[in-house]
């Protein structure tokens, strides 16, 4: 009981040194966007070099969906509403959870273990030494690079995700092409995108965050780079769920 | 204590004295809890974040095993401090990196990756991109540590010539007590976090005290004892280990 109060306790004094850390980094977001080419070079980081693994799997979770959507549908015998299931489906939850995880795993432990091993090597005190802020010259844009990354990264999830719906319904299981994409238009309005869109950008800041928090404090040593990585992926991956209840309960 | 300004001070000790800590409290990196720290006139307690950077401009530091910046080539690594804090034209950056890394000796290294230098090179590197903006004090934190003769004299012969030619104030922390010897004006033995001793190198050699002998000497036991604390060596041998 005494060691559960103390775990609890300790998770929220992290919590606090979190939201923390993130403040420090909003405050410093407009003189970062002065560096652009530095953000840039992030967002190839996160986003580009991501790119294979979401579309891969935003093809196969596509795919599934279809199979599953029209096994589903077709005991109503409304295979036609397919389109619409698929989309509403993958804009709203799938594309942004799915990419988010992915983006954990991939991009994630790859900034946090980037930036605990510029720790261990002194590299983050060597520029503090050359009065060069760390937090302004690699912390930002790397925070800023994944936030801007993930938006993006779940629209290309959710779009090659809803080709694979249509190529398992439409191309295989017969469902007709132009009601799957007329229903679809019918049914999926901006409100479904837009909720899309704030999820992926608020599990765009979430991960980003964890990730350059974990990294940035890690214990300078192998063990302490090993344990900010695997912190990173399992704190992302709660984070993200728990944060997308309270957003689809928030948009009902 | 007090280091004198133009000259090469070595700082020197047994393992966890707090060298590591004094060069942390002089450069800003850890706040004193008390007691006050000037540097160039300026106390670093009070001093905010911005004046902070304003003065680490004018100190260049060696670190232990060079953190050079992995991602960018020996070059741009050299360069980095002119980018960050001037819009010099790229050919006088050019200019004054070529100079600075002919300086160290490594102007046919400029384009190699930090992975593909060896431990001294890295340093002189290092060495280089410390000196780039002209600071008036250099400070090197271990230089010594896990280099073999040769470029220990490299590193040696450049504190000194660097010190002289540039007008810096250089501080040294290291153990080697004969190499340090030979470059340094002024030394001040650290034990157990206060200035045991100081003096120049050939008064350390002849001064009065068991620790000061111990440490130059090189003698396994002495004030820093060789044995760590332990409860007593025949009565734990003895125990049957399940009460321990």
């Amino acid at each position: 009981m005494k060691e559960l109060w103390h775990r609890a306790r300790e998770s929220l004094i992290g919590l606090g040194a979190e939201v923390r850390f993130l403040l420090r980094l909003i405050v410093l977001v407009p003189g970062a966007l002065l560096r652009f080419d530095l953000i840039m070079a992030q967002i190839w980081n996160a986003g580009a070099l991501s790119l294979v693994i979401i579309m891969l799997s935003g093809l196969f979770v596509g795919m599934v969906l279809g199979l599953q959507g029209f096994q589903i549908l077709q005991r109503f015998g409304s295979e036609e509403a397919l389109g619409t299931a698929a989309a509403i489906g993958l804009v709203k939850e799938l594309g942004p959870v799915i990419t988010a995880l992915l983006f954990a795993g991939r991009a994630g432990t790859a900034l946090a273990s980037e930036l605990g091993l510029m720790r261990a090597t002194d590299q983050l005190s060597a520029m503090e030494m050359m009065a060069v802020d760390p937090i302004k010259r690699v912390v930002m844009p790397r925070f800023l690079g994944g936030v801007i990354a993930m938006p993006l990264l779940a629209a290309i999830f959710s779009v090659i995700g809803l080709y694979g719906a249509q190529l398992i319904g439409v191309q295989i299981m017969g469902v007709d092409s132009g009601s799957f994409w007329s229903q679809m238009r019918a049914g999926v309005g901006l409100a479904d995108i837009n909720e899309g869109i704030a999820k992926s950008l608020v599990f765009g800041v979430a991960c980003s965050l964890i990730a350059v928090y974990e990294g940035y404090y890690a214990t300078p040593t192998a063990a302490g780079v090993g344990q900010a990585t695997t912190r990173t992926v399992v704190t992302s991956a709660v984070v993200i769920l728990f944060l997308d209840y309270l957003l689809t309960a928030a948009f009902l | 204590m007090s280091i004198p300004r133009g000259g090469v001070t070595a700082v020197m000790g047994p393992s966890g004295t707090g060298k590591t800590t004094l060069l942390r409290l002089i450069t800003g990196q850890v706040r004193a809890d008390s007691g006050a720290i000037e540097v160039a006139g300026q106390n670093l307690r009070t001093l905010r974040r911005a004046e902070l950077y304003a003065l680490r401009r004018r100190m260049g530091m060696l670190f232990q095993n060079g953190a050079l910046l992995t991602d960018l080539t020996v070059f741009e690594n050299v360069a980095y401090p002119i980018r960050e804090h001037t819009d010099l034209p790229e050919r006088l950056v050019r200019q004054l990196v070529l100079t600075k890394l002919q300086a160290v000796g490594l102007r046919g290294a400029a384009y190699l990756m930090p992975s593909e230098l060896s431990g001294g090179m890295s340093r002189r590197v290092a060495l280089a991109r410390a000196i780039v903006m002209d600071p008036e004090i250099l400070i090197y934190d271990e230089p010594f540590v896990g280099l073999d003769p040769i470029s220990m004299g490299v590193i040696l012969r450049l504190i000194r010539r660097l010190n002289d030619t540039l007008g810096l104030t250089s501080i040294v922390v290291s153990h080697d007590v004969e190499e340090i010897s030979t470059v340094a004006d002024n030394v001040f033995l650290l034990s157990g976090g206060k200035v045991v001793a100081k003096g120049t190198p050939q008064e350390l050699r002849s001064y009065p005290s068991e620790i000061v002998r111990q440490f130059v000497g090189g003698l396994a036991d002495g004030p820093v004892p060789f044995h760590y604390p332990a409860p007593d060596y025949f009565s734990e041998l003895l125990a049957t280990g399940e009460d321990s």
